[in-house]
């Protein structure tokens, strides 16, 4: 009942996008701005194209990387800063101050340092999502009640057993949307390197499209990009709900 | 100043201080990176020269003009959106995908729409902000005291008087959440959409000091930003830290 009204809310929202969309396309023009049958059209006929495939596949790739080290700096910051109390006390302050800094502003540096390659987009899509994964992690490690804690002393539980039974399940959902966060921002700085400086991958595609004045392309692409970026993220807050309600 | 603030201070000085070593050893190369030091002496001869103070006022009143406008409309539409439950429930899914969706990319499509101005770069700023100030809005509202509404009835106070005089101050600390998130993202929007492609502005400039190798005038301003956005936010943290602590919802 409740799962079907979700869906209607959803469609009932991507109609008035539609409809938004239309009506802005009415408004500034054909040339401007397509409407969503021709760009529909479109992407029924580009996204099959091999020129997309290659610049999807570059983007993934770079992607895959960037999430990677994200995570795994991520998660190792945030554990590392949960437990060690005194380490979280100084570093939050400054995680945070990162967090909202605009990091654009650094790309240039990243460039300077590893060229225009692989791994300055790569770094720079890292730099996006490692600070919410771990400031997430640590809170989820903070936060564990400390009744836990002693409930798995008096069981006698040896360390191992406290971690994989207790530990790891109590923090596991705030964890999971540190993940989803870090992969939503991971995705907006390989998307921004790419659309700063690139010859490959769905940003420069955009960049390019949008210079060769070819309108139709450019929305092609960032349709893509949402139905990918917004799937994604529905997949992982439903993951999130179930772990919350699992008990 | 505590003493957790106390070895914060000095982890960042070592930080610094290990750059400046590094770059001055040769061990970084000063092509890609200049000492601190350089950095912030360029930056001082830069803003006594003035060349960049157009620039600066430019983009500084572009993120200012994006934050007030997110703010105001963002609380406005908040406020709307919370007197009608119905619609408020279809728009849920909507706020919790937004911020996933990488909005950058609908840049380049504003741009071919209004030409390459300013206009652009400001509906950026705001796109990136508002919502955050609608979600902060809608929070805010939801944990205004019943008990007030009743006061507001027993006074006979018209809508927009118990909008204005009760449910706003009573809200506000939630708001001002959502104001110091307006203000981080607007910034974060206005500088990305600079740097992308810009007629002029900070971020602008920058990427052209990248392009022409002129790394001390990349990295003065670079530092400027930082500094900037560093302070602000770090002002907007504290009064919202003394504002929920006022109001007894003190935040860890």
């Amino acid at each position: 009942m409740i799962a079907s009204r979700r869906v209607a809310d959803t469609v009932i929202i991507l109609i008035i996008l539609l409809l938004a969309w239309q009506a802005l396309h009415q408004l500034v023009g054909a040339t401007a701005l397509p409407g969503p049958v021709p760009t529909l059209a479109y992407l029924a006929k580009f996204v099959p194209s091999e020129r997309f495939a290659e610049n999807a596949w570059a983007t993934l790739v770079c992607f895959f990387y960037a999430l990677l080290l994200s995570y795994g700096i991520g998660l190792a910051f945030g554990v590392w800063m949960g437990i060690h109390r005194l380490s979280g006390a100084v570093g939050e302050p400054i995680l945070i101050s990162l967090y909202t800094l605009p990091k654009v502003t650094l790309y240039p540096v990243v460039l300077l340092i590893f060229g225009l390659s692989l791994s300055g987009r790569v770094t720079f899509g890292a730099m996006h999502g490692v600070l919410p994964v771990a400031l997430l992690t640590m809170s989820a490690i903070r936060n564990i009640p400390p009744v836990y804690l002693k409930s798995a002393r008096t069981l006698h539980l040896s360390g191992w057993q406290t971690i994989v039974t207790m530990l790891f399940p109590a923090t596991l959902p705030e964890i999971v949307a540190g993940l989803r966060i870090g992969f939503t921002l991971t995705l907006l700085g390989v998307l921004l390197a790419e659309m700063f400086a690139a010859k490959q991958g769905l940003g420069s595609l955009i960049i390019n499209a949008m210079q060769l004045m070819q309108a139709e392309e450019m929305l092609t692409v960032a349709v893509v990009l949402f139905a990918f970026a917004a799937l994604a993220n529905a997949l992982l807050l439903w993951i999130e709900h179930r772990l919350h309600h699992r008990v | 100043m505590s003493r957790v603030g106390w070895i914060r201070l000095a982890v960042l000085a070592i930080a610094i201080g290990l750059l400046e070593l590094c770059c001055r050893l040769g061990l970084i190369d000063q092509r890609v990176v200049i000492p601190p030091s350089e950095m912030a002496v360029a930056l001082v001869r830069l803003l006594i020269s003035g060349e960049a103070n157009e620039q600066i006022v430019r983009t500084f009143g572009i993120v200012l003009l994006a934050a007030l406008i997110s703010v105001v409309a963002g609380f406005a539409l908040g406020a709307v959106i919370h007197a009608l439950p119905r619609a408020r429930q279809s728009l849920d899914p909507f706020f919790a995908t937004y911020y996933a969706v990488p909005i950058f990319i609908f840049y380049p499509v504003m741009i071919v729409i209004f030409g390459l101005s300013a206009i652009p770069i400001v509906l950026m700023g705001v796109a990136t902000a508002i919502v955050a100030m609608i979600i902060a809005t809608l929070n805010g509202l939801d944990r205004v005291p019943q008990v007030l509404a009743k006061v507001a009835r027993v006074h006979r106070m018209g809508t927009i008087a118990t909008a204005l005089r009760l449910k706003l101050p009573a809200a506000a600390p939630h708001l001002f959440t959502g104001v110091k998130l307006a203000v981080s993202y607007a910034f974060i929007g206005v500088i990305a959409s600079e740097f992308i492609l810009a007629p002029a502005g900070l971020g602008r400039v920058i990427s052209d000091a990248y392009t022409d190798f002129n790394n001390r005038q990349m990295y003065a301003l670079m530092l400027l930003l930082i500094i900037v956005a560093t302070l602000v936010n770090m002002f907007l943290h504290v009064v919202d830290q003394r504002w929920a602590e006022r109001r007894g919802i003190a935040k860890p």
